[in-house]
């Protein structure tokens, strides 16, 4: 009986990153595989969201700011803002840029974030980060199982309203615009549509659903470090949404939970097969693994498992080196 | 001098997207010191023909032949390596780069003493360079653009040149200088083919041309022939009262 | 204020043009932002560490510093074979990866595998070598003066010319040789390339041999003045692509110029605000060259 309490506990944490995971590539899938936006600073707005909802609730500490002691309900909510609001800017002055200066750009956003995290100490704390960040269902923390239990309901309700949203978003009328724009962008202005403002909502959007990750990551951990948000998040975010399929947002939480899974057992594996010492060697060793199947699935399956055929690459412009009579280059 | 084609194209079909070619199953064939000229309505195919002798666009079926050897497949740059120069009809010379560089681009491979004899007989047939060097090739006028795209093209001393409508773009007396220097080509023994919506000029110095519509071939004979024929003037020459077509009239 | 800080800023200054010089080469003519290119940064600073360690054990004299330098004949001679080792495996990512998503056409594809790779190359590394800093000698150095209140040691002097060196190379190669000149060609279109005879694709081999063995310079310099880590090319990622955009993609002095602006504005950051906000300074000239002039000094955008 203890043995399955303890599976059933595993397997829900398991799914709560999973999912936690998951809200993150659902606001990529919005940025990326309905709009085309390339944006490689995805731990960025993760730790904006995280780092705001810690500021909101918790409790006051001399020589920081924030503070709030909130409900974790609006922590959440003041999370999605900052972070939609802090996309909305970094898109106002960049989404004009040709795609690849708008990865460059973001990538910059995303050390520059960092480097906030980790020094500006009276607002994160510093290389410290922050803790004491409350937990939904503190109370339950004795009784391991009904806590496990209660946080997958709870990012599971999270996950699937943010699902439901996204969803409904795609399908209406914006959606669609959102879709002509990508499609054949000079024929929706023609139809008096500003493609800049459609795809500066979706950045926003995309931006604030990932802040809402960091945000219940943070929760549910109960402490934040700026450790949690490097380029290896990003990556990982972009490895779960390529795996699972661009464009499809069954794709992005499909991916999620098969990416976490590899991670996982890779890192089971890992811990098992390398001493003490080498952890961090392993780990490294995983996430060579993560790289060669994120450039194995863009190169031999870049729709991934749900996404469509005619996937965002199809419409990206292209690569200017053409090659014609079935020359090879290189 | 031989009369056998330094230039045979066989029933070529070629297009951009696999399944739907624009040429389909053109022969045109060109011998030493002639002037082709490939003449026909908008959208016939006459510089997707020439791009795909010149191995820019994918063949589908077909031969190329230069002096009976087989290129069909050959990749663009052995083209120019076997003797066959393409001058695009835009884009032509490298903006970037200075009138001399664009030369010696030309000319890249050849020990230097020939390149330099080579590019120094560029400069003497054609004037104008030589007084602009140094000048970026962005900073010509579309003329004297023209000009250093065939001169470029002329360095490799090839058997068979490929001009995609030279003279478009150029004023009247640019056109009758630049077919005065085909001609000046001409006389070395060089076979020039040419894509001309200007088919009055073209007509005027080739020796043969044929008529294309729709990717086939319509119409082939000397120039004169078919300058004087009336009907296929008027129908797909632009010659004539019935000059403006509504496919035409651009 | 002395200006000790100017002569660091020109130092790192020079580094980052140097990888700038590679990035600005190989982003104009592949066009793509190749994040990889930080990788070869660091792959290429520890092939060098690695070739020194194996010449210094078949030949012990070799490890003696050359005077003043705190290197010997072993780091030199294991630079000269690192570079165009790091290129060749610049070539390898080529093809095993890019060619593919070129033949296929979608341009962002490669961006996001060059990510991708990147992650995956510096795991690797860190895999094989561990994260501890790793050095080419444990000879100190002491900095001499060179007035105005700065001294500097004679590591970073030899930094400095092999700079030069490696960047008057590359203009002058780009400028009057045969292969500059189809680089330049290429790099201004591809199509006109191949139509006038240039092998397009060894042009492009040669772009990923110069782009990694430039690299690898930089990481050899910054593994002998600095220190050798595996996350060394990643930290040098966003400073080499934003002086290379500052100098205009495709312009080699324009990279030797952003470099330099952006190791002494960084400099200067430090003096004022610390030298934890270092890596900002990089981010916030970008956004300033992207907002105002997206052409950078140079001007012309290849493509």
């Amino acid at each position: 009986m203890t043995d399955f309490a303890g599976v059933l506990s595993y397997v829900s944490f398991f799914m709560v990153f999973a999912l936690i995971n998951g809200i993150a590539v659902l606001g990529l899938n919005l940025q990326w595989g309905q709009t085309g936006l390339f944006n490689v600073g995805v731990a960025a707005f993760v730790a904006i969201g995280a780092y705001t909802s810690a500021l909101l609730t918790t409790p006051a500490v001399a020589g920081h700011f924030g503070g709030y002691e909130l409900p974790i309900v609006a922590g959440w909510a003041g999370a999605m803002l900052v972070a939609g609001g802090v996309s909305a800017l970094v898109g106002f002055a960049t989404l004009r840029l040709r795609s690849d200066y708008l990865a460059i750009t973001t990538f910059g956003v995303a050390v520059t974030v960092g480097l906030i995290t980790q020094n500006a100490e009276r607002l994160t704390g510093g290389s410290f980060g922050m803790s004491f960040i409350p937990r939904p269902f503190a109370d339950l923390a004795q009784r391991p199982l009904a806590f496990a239990l209660a946080s997958v309901a709870l990012v599971g309700i999270v996950v699937a309203l943010v699902y439901l949203a996204l969803e409904r978003l795609v399908q209406s009328p914006w959606g669609r615009v959102l879709r002509a724009i990508r499609e054949d962008e000079r024929a929706a202005a023609s139809l008096g549509k500003n493609p800049a403002r459609y795809r500066l909502q979706a950045f926003a959007i995309g931006g604030a659903v990932m802040g809402l990750s960091g945000a219940v990551h943070a929760h549910v951990i109960g402490f934040i470090a700026p450790e949690n948000y490097q380029s290896s998040l990003t990556f990982q975010v972009w490895t779960m949404l390529i795996v699972g399929g661009a464009g499809s947002n069954r794709g992005a939480l499909a991916g999620a939970v098969l990416v976490w899974a590899l991670w996982s057992m890779t890192g089971f594996a890992t811990g098992v097969a390398f001493p003490a010492d080498e952890q961090a060697r392993a780990a490294a060793l995983r996430i060579v693994a993560i790289g060669v199947l994120l450039a194995a699935v863009i190169v031999l399956r870049p729709r991934g498992l749900f996404g469509a055929a005619s996937g965002p690459a199809a419409h990206a412009p292209k690569a200017a080196v053409p090659t014609v009579s079935g020359e090879t280059e290189g | 001098m031989t009369s056998l084609p330094v230039l045979e194209v066989c029933e070529l079909v070629a297009g951009y997207e696999p399944g739907a070619p624009v040429v389909r199953g053109v022969s045109v064939s060109a011998r030493r010191g002639e002037i082709v000229a490939l003449l026909g309505p908008n959208g016939a195919g006459k510089s997707t023909l020439l791009k795909a002798v010149a191995g820019l666009v994918p063949v589908e079926s077909g031969e190329v032949r230069l002096e009976g050897v087989d290129v069909t497949r050959l990749v663009a740059h052995r083209m120019v390596l076997a003797g066959l120069a393409f001058v695009p009809q835009t884009d032509n010379v490298f903006a970037t780069l200075s009138v001399h560089d664009n030369l010696e681009l030309g000319v890249a491979g050849l020990p230097t003493k020939v390149r330099r004899a080579r590019i120094e007989q560029a400069y003497a047939l054609f004037g104008d360079l030589a007084r602009q060097r140094r000048l970026l090739g962005g900073r010509l006028s579309g003329g004297q653009r023209q000009m250093l795209a065939i001169a470029r093209a002329l360095l490799v001393q090839p058997k068979v040149l490929l001009l995609d409508e030279p003279s478009a773009g150029l004023s009247p007396k640019m056109v009758g200088d630049t077919f005065r220097k085909l001609s000046e080509v001409r006389a070395t023994g060089t076979a020039i083919v040419l894509v001309e919506q200007n088919t009055r000029a073209a007509l005027a110095i080739a020796d043969r041309a044929y008529v294309l519509v729709g990717g086939r071939n319509r119409h082939a004979g000397s120039a004169a022939e078919l300058a004087a024929d009336s009907s296929i003037a008027q129908l797909y020459l632009g010659l004539g009262p019935q000059r403006m077509t509504a496919r035409e009239g651009l | 204020m002395s200006l000790q800080f100017f002569a660091d800023g020109v130092i790192a200054g020079a580094m980052i043009a140097l990888g700038a010089s590679g990035v600005t080469l190989t982003y104009s003519i592949l066009r793509f932002a190749n994040f990889a290119q930080g990788e070869f940064v660091s792959w290429g600073g520890y092939f060098a560490l690695s070739l020194a360690g194996w010449i210094g054990s078949l030949a012990a004299s070799a490890i003696e510093p050359l005077e003043p330098l705190s290197v010997g004949w072993s780091v030199l001679l294991a630079l000269l074979v690192a570079m165009p080792l790091t290129g060749l495996l610049a070539w390898l990512l080529d093809v095993a990866l890019f060619a593919r998503l070129r033949r296929r056409g979608a341009a962002i594809a490669l961006v996001m595998a060059s990510f991708g790779a990147s992650m995956a190359l510096r795991a690797l590394l860190e895999v094989v070598y561990s994260t501890r800093p790793a050095y080419f000698s444990r000879e100190l150095q002491i900095a001499v003066p060179v007035g105005h209140g700065i001294r500097v040691t004679p590591d970073q002097i030899a930094l400095l010319v092999t700079t030069a060196v490696l960047v008057a190379g590359l203009h002058l190669m780009l400028a009057y040789t045969r292969t500059g000149r189809s680089m330049r060609a290429v790099s201004e279109s591809p199509e006109l390339a191949r139509v006038i005879g240039i092998d397009v694709a060894r042009i492009i081999r040669i772009t990923w041999f110069v782009g990694g063995g430039l690299a690898c310079a930089a990481g050899v310099l910054l593994g002998l003045v600095v220190q050798l880590r595996p996350a060394m090319g990643f930290d040098l990622l966003l400073p080499m692509f934003a002086a290379a955009i500052l100098g205009g993609i495709g312009s080699v002095p324009g990279a030797l110029a952003g470099g330099l602006i952006i190791g002494i504005a960084e400099a200067l950051a430090v003096q004022f605000v610390g030298a934890e906000w270092r890596a900002g300074v990089a981010f916030a000239v970008l956004v300033l060259v992207l907002l105002i002039r997206p052409t950078g000094l140079a001007g012309r955008m290849a493509g």
